[in-house]
């Protein structure tokens, strides 16, 4: 599949397809969450209603680092077999990934606000989330920052690989950090188990997280090599 | 005399002659001051949360000193006379770094016991400030080599080497601050000569890739 993908030419023929029906069904998946989660599903017995921010905020923290692991994976892919559809898409999916890692942020402030009674709190996990966004806009930064795109591609691979092994590290030393400045912790970690009747909504949000990101990385994706055949369309020009 | 060996003589020898020792210092002592003066000078206050603000002073000073590691060699040529020497470009990166951090990380470990005595850290916790910042500094050296090598073709790169940099800083300054503020010291010391040793492994093998893109 993935080597079928490799070559331009059909990559732009299945995206033609594959991009509005990912959008397609993103719509549908995320036309059923959302009513499921901020309506249908119950309430928490100790939460009550602030509960439902979980459906907006739970799925964009688990694919803001789905994400860059799947970045780490196409920047691995660009590093070894110098692809340039794996550089691109590693640059499309940098924007989405840190969107998505910023709607984590808010929404956990918005979150603590009623429940932790604060609207930030240096939790080991938002501060986990933070660093991660930080390292987000540094990628972004380093593409923008250098012209040479098949350079700027490649740098940007040796960082995000760093990143991806960096990221444990960060995240123990933040957990350790936390535990020892918060003795008592407000939020338990994997204590509580969700219920079943909240999983579903959760899950399907999920599903629509992800198949939203699948159609912008397409649409992304099909920007930049259109962006590139216009620049080698305009460099054609002024030589003939 | 072996590649590894002249590429340390020559950039600390750079270093020295260039300011590039006393600069940082000045720096970290100049942030330094700046924590009594933007927290007030009550001593009970500054005992219970200045010293470990040391590792920001400390980070900005290492910080500043990566813009022009790699940049410099670049525009001269010095790297590409590095990519033709038959040592591993890794070593020669390693030798800059270890450079850097004799230049740079051992004197501000130094700088840091009076720093600390200043913003009242008690006596007995000095030594272990000491050692943090000098295994801390190796740290962010090592992971510095990477920020540096991936921006050095960036004209007035500083501030993208912080953005990309500061997030990897992370946790030798958790691990820095805890032993400025005598909280589990020798697990805090440990850990801290394991990020260093991590940084110093990984962060040649990835500036090196970085710097022969650049190269090309």
């Amino acid at each position: 599949m993935l080597s079928y993908l490799a070559n331009p030419a059909r990559f732009m023929a299945f995206s033609s397809w594959a991009a509005p029906l990912f959008l397609a069904a993103a719509i549908v998946t995320l036309a059923i969450g959302f009513p499921w989660a901020l309506f249908a599903s119950p309430a928490d017995y100790q939460q009550g209603e602030t509960v439902r921010i979980m459906y907006v905020h739970v799925p964009a923290a688990w694919w803001s680092m789905g994400i860059f692991a799947f970045m780490g994976g196409a920047s691995f892919v660009s590093l070894v077999w110098r692809h340039a559809l794996a550089d691109v898409a590693a640059r499309g999916a940098a924007p989405i990934g840190a969107t998505f890692a910023a709607l984590c942020l808010i929404t956990g402030s918005i979150w603590g606000a009623p429940t932790w009674g604060t609207w930030w709190e240096w939790d080991g996990r938002m501060t986990s989330m933070l660093v991660l966004f930080v390292i987000y806009l540094g990628y972004i930064a380093l593409w923008s920052a250098i012209e040479d795109e098949d350079k700027a591609a490649r740098l940007a691979a040796i960082l995000c690989l760093v990143g991806l092994i960096n990221l444990p590290i960060i995240k123990f030393s933040v957990d350790w950090w936390s535990t020892l400045h918060q003795p008592a912790s407000i939020m338990r970690s994997g204590g509580s188990s969700i219920h079943p009747t909240m999983l579903g909504p959760l899950l399907t949000m999920a599903g629509g997280y992800l198949l939203l990101f699948a159609a912008l990385l397409l649409m992304n994706m099909r920007a930049s090599v259109f962006r590139r055949q216009v620049e080698a369309a305009r460099l054609k020009g002024i030589g003939g | 005399m072996s590649a590894f060996a002249a590429t340390f003589r020559r950039d600390l020898a750079a270093m020295w002659a260039g300011g590039g020792v006393v600069a940082p210092l000045g720096y970290f002592l100049g942030a330094t001051m700046m924590v009594p003066l933007a927290m007030g000078p009550d001593r009970l206050l500054l005992a219970a949360a200045g010293p470990p603000l040391v590792w920001i002073a400390a980070a900005l000073a290492v910080l500043a000193t990566l813009e022009r590691l790699f940049q410099a060699d670049l525009e001269d040529g010095s790297l590409d006379q590095m990519l033709l020497s038959p040592a591993p470009l890794e070593a020669l990166v390693l030798a800059k770094g270890a450079a850097l951090w004799c230049a740079v990380g051992l004197p501000l470990a130094l700088a840091g016991a009076p720093a600390a005595i200043a913003l009242q850290a008690p006596l007995a916790l000095i030594p272990a400030i000491v050692l943090s910042l000098a295994l801390g500094t190796a740290a962010f050296v090592g992971v510095g080599l990477v920020g540096a090598a991936v921006t050095a073709s960036v004209k007035r790169g500083g501030v993208l080497i912080a953005l990309i940099v500061l997030p990897f800083f992370a946790p030798p300054i958790i691990f820095g601050a805890a032993v400025a503020a005598g909280q589990e010291v020798a697990a805090a010391l440990a850990i801290l000569a394991g990020c260093a040793l991590g940084a110093i492994a990984i962060g040649p093998i990835a500036a090196a890739a970085a710097l022969r893109l650049q190269a090309e």
